[in-house]
């Protein structure tokens, strides 16, 4: 009998075509949508087209499974979203941290919530439409390698997936190009083949994260506390309206006037001051990762080499990795990293295997 | 085996002599029926035998009926029209706590956005809507009581009666939704003595788009609607000729079969449900045993979520339902078992089963046997079923 898996759809181009390949694979294909957010609750422009959780995404999901003979739900997910990763969201930013909403979606909605659906409706496995492959290695473990798409490469946002997680999870579209994939949707007609990318935060719908949170908390009646904007030799050179409003490297909007540039180099929460500086002391070589989870490589007591990544558009840099007795890890840079933001996910690679990650303390 | 469907409080398909009825009336009578000429005559004339042949099977007068597109719009012309009309006169509305959101949601609207007070009738563990509350929360300021006949989601008859007789004691208008009852079971404006009543015809073997709001003699509504004086400005527009010919047919084929369809679902129903019993523990029944839509069967299954029993259902090609299905196909928690007093960790867990004509005892056999693995593998994988040894 064919193996069933449940594709996660997002009512996008790449889904789509997951699904569609898997199915000529010979899989028994079912389609599933997650709803994650309702507009009434995160705000924005809710006419604005293309964004994942509309009726029209759904409706293109739909659509899509019809015609490659799959069968398609929507799951309400929102609480559980709403929970593990909006909550989250606004605390770290609240905590003076960048957070990387979607790293914790993929661990603990899709690789959870959405797998526990997959086998509570019978399948062996899911699906996405992510560019990346999983791979067994000869060491028993799994991996995630890059895609062969680079400039799509989505793995810097799946270090969080755990290993039991990876053995239930295809990922046909590692082997494709993105050019590929619209034109095998195109091929087959699929509706959504031209159908405009979203890459940023998908509930902070007009990419505007501070008018998010400001509603999200006048909402329920909390707001910023204001403070002082101090140069890092001490000077105070204006006000803020909230820490939450800015982040590590930060120039743009700082709204003081100074004859050099200058840029967010600390954001102080207790003081509730914002501390800004030149860019060259921005840089730093050193960083502190907790809730680590080792992909790749089994959690070692010797220090490795390994390229590691700070933020998701970041060159890979070469680092030294030692993990420490509490669980976390100590990474030390062979140059100087500009901007290491506390909060973000930090993920190491041997070449385009990905070992693990963790969050920047 | 071809797909069962027991969803039939959702929808149903059409009885062919409903279509028969109608296609006159799409064909050789298309016309429209406020034009002067033979064309609109024709077409007049056989609206005003629908009206009167429905009027009939509810017991009103025909002049008291009015078509509309459907449940929805009726209870929306029902809420918002005597809300418009009394508005400054009176501002409280008493709705059932167990109401489809068609009734709920356009008076939660007038609630948060336009100063009406609201609230909600309490059901008791059955579902059925607590007289006695009425009593202690009508007012002389309450502009409408609003409460379903028969419940969408377990099928359950509150003594619309007795409730209407308090509201009527103190001046008071009484509307209920009858979509989930018209046809199932005797529905009598006269003797349930209420002001205004929603119906349709699709739940009971008729076209979707076809429906009507009957309002008693004297009671005074602000249309939705401007745009002619078709239904005596009650509802503008042109009239749906065919679907109140098709309407009249549905209703007078569900009244002479009501006998012979209930007994035999009666039997179908608590079969089902003494199987269901037998073959699963911990199973909670929501719907109650006496004084229900018949066809109405909800059932939760402990330590589940009825999201993935309808889904992994619908894989093994059964239709059935967990509540209100929505625009998105998103399954919400039920505000209907919410208001029963059930826990959400029970309310979570329900399925509704809704049979039908088409239903036989080979097709519950289907699903009894495919239902019991379905429920153990979702167990298994629960955090929060422990099996009692």
């Amino acid at each position: 009998m064919a193996k069933k898996v449940l594709v996660a759809m997002s009512g996008g181009v790449d889904s789509s075509v997951a699904a569609l390949l898997l199915k000529e694979q010979g899989y028994d294909v079912v389609g599933a949508h997650m709803k994650l957010w309702d507009f009434i609750d995160v705000g924005g422009d809710i006419y604005k087209d293309g964004r994942c959780c509309t009726i029209d995404s759904i409706t293109d999901c739909r659509m899509v499974c019809d015609s490659i003979g799959a069968p398609f739900y929507v799951l309400n997910m929102s609480a559980a979203f709403k929970e593990s990763v909006v909550d989250n969201f606004v605390s770290e930013y609240h905590r003076g941290r960048t957070p990387n909403p979607c790293v914790r979606c993929n661990s603990d909605i899709k690789w959870n919530t959405f797998l526990k659906k997959a086998r509570e409706l019978g399948c062996d496995y899911m699906a996405t439409g992510h560019y990346a492959k999983i791979e067994k290695l000869s060491s028993g473990r799994y991996t995630i390698r890059k895609g062969i798409d680079g400039t799509r490469d989505q793995s810097y946002v799946l270090w969080g997936v755990s290993q039991e997680a990876l053995a239930g999870t295809l990922m046909p579209l590692g082997e494709k190009l993105k050019s590929d994939v619209r034109e095998i949707a195109r091929k087959h007609n699929l509706r959504t083949a031209e159908k405009a990318e979203s890459r940023e935060i998908c509930f902070v719908v007009d990419d505007d994260y501070r008018r998010f949170l400001r509603e999200w908390e006048s909402k329920r009646g909390a707001r910023q506390q204001p403070g002082e904007i101090v140069h890092e030799d001490g000077r105070v050179l204006g006000h803020h309206e909230g820490t939450a409003f800015y982040t590590i490297g930060q120039r743009k909007g700082l709204g003081i006037a100074h004859p050099t540039p200058l840029y967010v180099k600390e954001i102080d929460t207790d003081q509730h001051r914002v501390v800004v500086s030149d860019n060259d002391s921005l840089f730093t070589t050193e960083l502190t990762a907790k809730d680590v989870n080792w992909v790749g490589v089994e959690a070692g007591l010797r220090p490795f080499e390994a390229e590691v990544k700070i933020r998701y558009l970041h060159q890979p840099a070469k680092a030294r990795i030692e993990c420490l007795t509490d669980g976390t890890v100590h990474i030390i840079f062979e140059d100087k990293q500009r901007a290491i933001t506390p909060g973000q996910s930090v993920v190491f690679y041997d070449g385009d295997i990905l070992l693990g990650g963790g969050v920047i303390a | 085996m071809k797909p069962v469907y027991l969803d039939h409080n959702a929808t149903t398909p059409v009885d062919p002599e409903v279509v028969e009825a109608m296609l006159p009336y799409l064909f050789e009578h298309f016309g429209n029926a406020s034009s002067v000429h033979s064309f609109g005559r024709d077409a007049k004339v056989a609206l005003e035998n629908a009206r009167e042949q429905i009027a009939a099977v509810i017991n009103c007068d025909p002049q008291e009926l009015f078509f509309t597109s459907g449940g929805t719009e009726s209870d929306n012309i029902a809420v918002f029209g005597t809300a418009n009309h009394l508005r400054g006169k009176k501002d409280h509305l008493i709705i059932g706590a167990t109401e489809h959101p068609a009734v709920l949601e356009p008076a939660e609207f007038l609630h948060e956005k336009q100063g009406f007070a609201m609230d909600l009738l309490p059901v008791d563990g059955e579902g059925f809507t607590s007289v006695a509350d009425l009593e202690k929360l009508i007012t002389d300021k309450t502009a409408l009581v609003s409460v379903m006949h028969a419940n969408n989601e377990t099928g359950a008859i509150s003594d619309i009666k007795a409730l209407a007789a308090i509201a009527r004691a103190r001046g008071v208008l009484f509307h209920t939704d009858a979509v989930q009852s018209i046809g199932k079971a005797k529905v009598d404006v006269k003797d349930l003595d209420i002001d205004m009543l929603s119906l349709t015809g699709h739940k009971i073997y008729g076209a979707k788009g076809t429906g009507a709001l009957f309002i008693r003699a004297g009671v005074k509504i602000a249309p939705l609607f401007y745009g002619g004086s078709h239904e005596k400005k009650r509802r503008p527009g042109t009239e749906n000729v065919a679907g109140a010919v098709g309407l009249a047919k549905t209703l007078e084929l569900a009244d002479q079969r009501r006998e012979d369809d209930n007994t035999r679902i009666v039997k179908l129903a608590d079969y089902f449900i003494e199987e269901v019993s037998k073959r699963i523990p911990d199973i909670r029944l929501n719907s109650p045993r006496k004084n229900r839509i018949p066809q109405t069967v909800n059932v939760s299954f402990l330590g589940t979520e009825g999201e993935s029993i309808i889904l992994s259902l619908d894989i093994k090609g059964i239709a059935a339902s967990s509540g209100s299905a929505c625009t998105s196909g998103a399954v919400e928690p039920s505000h209907v078992l919410t208001a029963m007093g059930i826990a959400p960790v029970e309310a979570q867990g329900a399925v509704r089963f809704s049979m039908g004509r088409s239903t036989t005892k080979e097709q519950l056999d289907y699903v009894l046997a495919e239902l019991p693995p379905i429920i153990e593998r979702l167990r298994e994988l629960s955090p929060i079923y422990e099996k009692k040894n």
